[in-house]
């Protein structure tokens, strides 16, 4: 096996142009698992490690733009991202474990593109943005769409996501991640919700949501989202919009929980909203 | 692929295929049996090592990525003598069949570095990703804890 460790993004793009076999490699802490299972035997490795311009979390006025090859230890521990993007942190930190945070890098957690992906649910309620490389240029889409499916994206031969760009949201809307898995650590999510609630004059003014391990990618549910609207943010609210939520989930049996487990989890998960959200709405 | 990385405070120069695994290039190559292959996928913290400081799973690294970077085992962690950790791992009750205890040990100096005074609770999270399957825990954070009394007070004795 041959690996490269090409400096620049620009140097990624040439050894994928060189090497149109090749596969990228990130944290390695996906890619490695299968390699062992003797699922995938690249011939050529690009590893990104050492590549600069991938690297790093940036403030660019009212958004944050996070390298592709940014491990999830540097988000949990940025100091923008903790006071500016609570939910993604929250996520980063619910993240496997401290050794695989170390390692592990928020374009590997998307390119994967497991249903169970920890950090997608809380970009797609922040409407995040990835930007894709290419040796043709570059090219921008919501992060929603970055994913298409279990295992798929939207990247085709040659393209190399760069970095995904997060808005930060205004001041006072509630932002709120949970996981529930088997284990604290390690676990790999059963249900998982991302949610940001903008709250106005005692109700709530926007909702948007969006559960992890329910479906082939992220489920998001306009119905129970514009049921929310226009509400007071009370446990009766949130409660009522959880016939549409067990509608719109789709999750599967597995080894880690039924299907009718996970549809009304995932309903009971915006029950902790009422918590976060009932004290702003009185203060 | 010729490496070139330090080990333990020694320079390592080998001639390698860069897709073996870095466990097996520190246990089959450079005879350091420290890190151990638990599960080999990255879920039980045995074969953790400190690649320039930070915590990394050295089975889930491959050969080429050790190329240029300083490595860290249990085996060299305290230099000459033992580790504060691994002295009151010892004390302490923490360790029992021993086969965890070099990933706990690398992971809990590295967390100390940067947490001098840690609750339990952030003890127990840091340790989240090193499985131990005898002492049930207890012992291992009250180590952590024991070290990191230890560590302040051998800084508080530099000043």
């Amino acid at each position: 096996m041959n690996v490269l460790f090409p400096a620049t993004a620009d140097a990624v793009l040439e050894a994928l142009r060189a090497h149109p076999d090749a596969r990228l490699m990130a944290g390695g802490t996906d890619l490695l698992v299968r390699r062992r299972a003797g699922a995938v035997a690249p011939g050529v490795l690009v590893c990104l490690e050492r590549v600069a311009d991938l690297n790093g979390v940036e403030v660019l006025g009212d958004a944050i733009r996070i390298g592709a090859a940014t491990t999830l230890t540097a988000i949990l521990e940025n100091g923008a991202i903790r006071e500016r993007l609570p939910l993604l942190r929250d996520a980063a930190g619910a993240f496997a474990s401290p050794p695989v945070r170390n390692m592990a890098t928020l374009g590997g957690n998307l390119c994967t593109a497991s249903p169970a992906a920890d950090t997608l649910p809380p970009l797609c309620v922040l409407g995040a943005e990835a930007e894709i490389l290419s040796s043709s240029g570059t090219r921008r889409m919501p992060v929603a769409d970055f994913v298409t499916g279990p295992g798929r994206t939207a990247l085709e031969p040659g393209e190399l996501l760069g970095s995904v760009t997060v808005p930060v949201p205004g001041g006072g809307t509630i932002q709120h991640f949970e996981k529930v898995g088997r284990r604290k650590a390690m676990a790999i999510a059963v249900v998982s919700l991302a949610a940001l609630l903008r709250v106005e004059g005692g109700v709530i003014a926007e909702a948007r949501l969006a559960w992890g391990s329910v479906g082939p990618t992220v489920v998001r549910c306009p119905e129970a989202e514009a049921l929310l609207a226009g509400r007071a943010p009370t446990l009766e609210t949130f409660r009522a919009a959880g016939e549409s939520v067990r509608r719109a989930v789709r999750p599967i049996d597995d080894v880690r929980a039924s299907a009718g487990y996970r549809r009304r989890v995932a309903a009971n998960l915006l029950l902790r909203l009422a918590e976060k959200a009932g004290p702003a709405a009185l203060g | 692929m010729i490496l070139s990385f330090t080990l333990d405070g020694e320079p390592r120069t080998l001639d390698l295929d860069p897709g073996l695994r870095a466990v097996d290039v520190l246990r089959e190559h450079c005879g350091v049996t420290a890190p151990k292959e638990g599960c080999g996928t990255g879920e039980c913290g045995a074969c953790a090592v400190l690649v320039d400081g930070e915590v990394r799973l050295s089975c889930l690294m491959l050969a080429a990525q050790l190329d240029g970077r300083t490595v860290t085992t249990a085996r060299g962690l305290g230099g000459a003598g033992p580790h504060p950790v691994q002295e009151a791992l010892a004390d302490r009750g923490g360790v029992q069949c021993g086969f965890c205890t070099p990933g706990v040990a690398v992971t809990a100096a590295a967390f100390l570095e940067r947490h001098p005074d840690p609750t339990r609770a952030e003890i127990r999270d840091a340790l989240s990703g090193n499985l131990c399957r005898c002492t049930g825990y207890h012992k291992i954070v009250d180590a952590v804890e024991d070290a990191a009394e230890r560590m302040r007070k051998e800084r508080g004795g530099r000043k």
